[in-house]
């Protein structure tokens, strides 16, 4: 169990020197890549720590797939790098073709071999030779790769079209599994199963990749599930990646709107910003290097704003969506004092905002409510 | 057993991470450019019947090819032909599909039985499905007749893909149709048959081809097309002017076919896309319809199948004993079973680097190499048979009427028939399964073999028996190329007939349905065979 240490490679990376290579399993290098006149990524820069789990974001047609068919080795890189353990796998000249990769990857559909049962499925990728007993080596791994998963040894038999979505990503996992890739590669797998299946299935994917230790990357749409999968999430728009940091950070701490809006509701007001207060409807509210002076837009997420009776802030509810566990509630701040000419100067007043509370007994519309602020805002530059 | 997963890298994966990058290119494939390569050589061949026919028109001379195409006779042989196939190809179409529908999607009773005996009516060759018609009814003559007998033994020929197709529709894309609000009529005219367009063009295509290379259905009945003109020329001076003439104008007849069915044939993706694996068909439960829907098929078996088969049976009963002679019979089953086997073998290997690059990696070149294709296996049979005596002769004496030449000639004649199985079979194995499996650790050639050839076995084996079939019952070419001594069993059933010995030629006709029957069979089981099923 040696590390391998990239000095002893003969031509070392320029770039070995910067990161401590070690523990990086995946380093993409300005990776850029075009469908005929369309550029589809236009410099990726991705570091994935060994062992860690990273989720790629976006909404449709941002190019997370064509970023992870990269990574696979299904496409090459019109220009950058792809590196592997500190090993170019692709970029100037160097190509390392997908089964030479190690890679796992479990597709949107799971991808199962239609002519093949569950068990060759799974067995597929064996290297049979590998195995101790031959057939009954073979079938034994495939067992303890079915009950992974989660999934009865019986399955082995059955065919792909006889499983249902949920199952047969499993079986798709197992598959890519069995080779005990040290890097796992899922392409919205979850998209295609209904929401309670997915959040089970989602649990149990992340729970045996976890234990396995498998460094993963996650291609979704879903915010949530990036968010609730994934050590590191990668956000992607148009082609770049716009913030990449663990969840917590990239959702209360988003690089700029468009960001903060993708990835959960956002409450956004203007605000004067003075040193690191930003003053606006919501009163005063503390913002940790403020990117402006003066006029900028401030950012909160709905659960930083609470229902409190000795709150300082004033709204009257406009409206209400009843959830059961929980309710959305409009309300309309109060407009700005005619007397308030002494105080700290802001812009706004009056905006309508929308957060959650769990009883819907006290927000019946034209209620007067007394909010309180959470927290810390994060406040961008105003738009114009 | 988990802790082994987070261990680092592999030595050999770092090892070729490493190594490869010296001196490999990486675009475009290497398997790819290799297999362009393999289909511009196919292709450049495939051309050798084509560029015989221009060379000879070019060196008649202007004034002499404008004099021999534009006279009446050519007027009537086009308008014959053209009638023949306006009116055949639509039949096929209706009768081919309509079958194809009932059998697959409804609940039609008996629909294995009837699966099986809407194909048979291939294992009868059009000039046997001919003689046993002049023998039902012999004043039979002209257009009419040739429509007949020509649909009821080419209509096969849509109905086989149609069915495969529609066997494997995801019923899925039907069920979403209904939901949004289409009765079941409007289902098939919107949903299905637009699915079936590959299986339909391709079929249409192949039937026309028929029509204008069938030489022995149509002498026999009397009914004449360009094809049997050209027979007719080349009979009296072997290497007529006029002859080649003609064969150039029918050259160009093809190729405006073909264009047709390229344009038509579109360039939508027919791969099922959608997560997992997809369910079995549906079935429309029939009601009233199903006795009328019994007695069409029925009646449709009757006179395609039945009555050829009643008559060669009339004709071997009424020759007894005096017909089966060993000594003739045995050599020429042997030599067709020969033939047959090699030919379709080297015809399957010949077609599938096309086909592959027709469905995965489209493009005007790709098309080009098709079209080549399909140009020279719609010549007739009789002008790529006099190309390679021709080229043979003049160029390379040493393998002239040798069996090398004879199946080369197949192949080329044959193959469209495997292209457009192997094509509609590679449309379902999409390239992500393929991805899949080298993302499994299967070098690329590894995983097309055990996934996307695996996949598409079933479709090419149908190939593989159509054009087992098709040299059993081939008579043109073989009459022309055959080395001295080579006797199949279509050239003694036509020498036979023709010199209207009709219960001499019976047994060669039993015999080519006998041996067609169980490949036609085997076809038809293959293009059933749905991926893992």
């Amino acid at each position: 169990m040696t590390e391998q240490s990239p000095s002893r490679l003969p031509a070392p990376r320029v770039a070995a020197s910067v990161a401590p290579t070690t523990n990086t399993h995946l380093d993409i290098a300005e990776v850029t890549k075009n469908f005929g006149s369309q550029a589809v990524l236009k410099g990726v820069n991705l570091s994935v720590a060994k062992g860690g789990t990273t989720a790629i974001v976006g909404p449709s047609g941002s190019g997370k797939t064509t970023l992870l068919r990269l990574i696979a080795g299904f496409e090459h890189p019109a220009t950058g790098s792809i590196s592997l353990n500190g090993n170019k796998v692709a970029g100037n000249g160097v190509w390392l073709p997908a089964h030479k990769r190690h890679i796992g990857y479990v597709a949107q559909d799971g991808a199962l071999f239609p002519h093949l049962t569950v068990g060759q499925n799974i067995a597929f990728g064996l290297d049979k030779s590998a195995l101790d007993g031959g057939r009954r080596g073979v079938k034994a791994r495939v067992q303890e790769l079915l009950e992974m998963v989660s999934l009865d040894g019986d399955m082995a038999k059955r065919r792909p079209h006889q499983l249902s979505g949920g199952q047969q990503q499993r079986v798709a996992l197992a598959r890519a599994l069995a080779r005990e890739p040290e890097l796992m590669l899922l392409d919205e797998p979850f998209s295609a199963l209904d929401a309670g299946l997915r959040v089970a299935t989602r649990r149990a994917v992340a729970k045996v990749l976890n234990e396995a230790g498998v460094t993963t990357i996650l291609v979704t749409h879903d915010q949530a599930e990036a968010l609730s999968f994934a050590d590191q999430v990668a956000i992607m728009r148009g082609g770049k990646l716009a913030q990449i940091g663990n969840p917590f950070v990239v959702y209360t701490r988003p690089a700029d709107r468009a960001t903060a809006e993708f990835l959960g509701d956002a409450v956004i007001l203007n605000a004067w910003m003075e040193g690191s207060l930003a003053t606006c409807s919501l009163g005063g509210i503390p913002v940790r290097r403020p990117p402006a002076q003066g006029l900028v837009q401030l950012m909160l997420r709905p659960e930083q704003i609470r229902i409190a009776p000795d709150g300082p802030i004033r709204g009257v509810v406009v409206d209400t969506d009843y959830f059961g566990p929980e309710t959305t509630v409009r309300i309309k701040l109060a407009p700005r004092a005619a007397t308030d000419g002494a105080g700290p100067v802001y812009p706004g007043g009056g905006e309508v905002i929308t957060i959650r509370h769990w009883n819907a007994s006290i927000t019946r519309p034209g209620t007067e409510l007394c909010l309180r602020v959470v927290g810390e805002g994060v406040a961008f530059p105003a738009e114009d | 057993m988990t802790t082994d997963l987070s261990a680092p890298a592999l030595p050999t994966n770092s090892e070729s991470a490493t190594t490869a990058g010296r001196g490999k290119r990486p675009r475009p494939p290497l398997g790819v450019s290799a297999i362009s390569l393999l289909a511009v050589l196919i292709a450049l061949f495939s051309l050798i019947p084509l560029g015989y026919v221009a060379y000879m028109t070019a060196a008649t001379g202007w004034n002499t090819a404008v004099g021999l195409i534009f006279r009446p006779r050519v007027g009537e042989l086009l308008l014959n032909t053209i009638m023949l196939v306006v009116f055949t190809v639509p039949i096929c179409l209706v009768l081919g599909v309509g079958g194809a529908w009932l059998v697959e999607r409804t609940k039609l009773r008996g629909h294995r039985w009837w699966a099986v005996a809407l194909a048979a009516p291939l294992a009868i060759p059009a000039f046997v499905n001919s003689y046993s018609w002049v023998s039902a009814v012999p004043s039979l003559e002209g257009i009419w007749s040739g429509v007949l007998i020509a649909t009821l033994s080419y209509f096969p020929l849509v109905y086989i893909p149609a069915a495969a197709t529609l066997g494997r529709l995801d019923p899925a894309i039907e069920q979403s149709a209904e939901s949004l609000g289409l009765g079941p009529w409007a289902v098939f005219f919107r949903v299905v048959l637009p699915q079936l367009r590959i299986a339909m063009t391709g079929g249409a295509l192949l039937v026309s081809l028929h029509l204008l290379a069938e030489y022995g259905a149509f002498a026999m009945i009397r009914f004449d097309t360009f094809t049997t003109a050209i027979m007719t020329q080349f009979q009296s001076t072997f290497n007529g002017t006029a002859g080649n003439m003609l064969a150039s104008v029918l050259v160009f007849f093809c190729l405006i076919l073909l264009l047709v069915e390229v344009r038509s044939r579109g360039t939508a993706r027919y791969a099922r896309v959608g997560s997992g694996a997809q369910a079995k068909p549906i079935r429309l439960p029939l009601g009233h319809y199903q006795i009328p829907s019994q007695l069409a098929l029925l009646a449709l078996t009757v006179l395609a199948f039945g009555l050829p088969i009643w008559f060669v049976l009339r004709w071997v009963v009424a020759g007894g004993a005096r017909v089966w002679s060993a000594n003739e019979f045995l050599p020429a089953l042997l030599q067709t079973l020969a033939y047959g086997t090699v030919g379709a073998a080297v015809t399957i290997v010949v077609g599938f680097p096309m086909a592959y690059l027709a469905v995965r990696h489209p493009s005007w070149f790709s098309k080009m190499l098709e079209l080549s294709n399909y140009v020279t296996s719609s010549l007739p049979g009789i002008v790529v048979g006099l190309a390679f005596v021709t080229v043979s002769i003049r160029m390379f004496p040493g393998i002239y009427q040798t069996s090398g030449v004879l199946i080369a000639a197949y192949v080329l004649l044959f193959l469209p028939r495997a292209l457009v199985n192997i094509r509609s079979g590679l449309a379902q194995a999409p390239k992500e399964l393929d991805e899949a499996a080298q993302s499994l650790g299967r070098a690329p050639l590894v995983s097309f073999l055990k996934v996307t050839l695996r996949l598409t076995a079933p479709a090419a084996a149908g190939g593989a028996a159509l054009v087992f079939l098709a040299i059993v019952n081939e008579l043109t070419a073989t009459l022309l190329l055959s080395p001295n001594g080579t006797h199949t069993l279509a050239t003694e059933f036509w020498s036979k007939s023709s010199e209207i010995d009709y219960s001499g030629a019976a047994p060669y006709a039993l015999l080519m349905i006998l041996l067609s029957a169980p490949m036609t069979y085997l076809l038809f089981q293959q293009s059933k065979k749905v991926a893992g099923q």
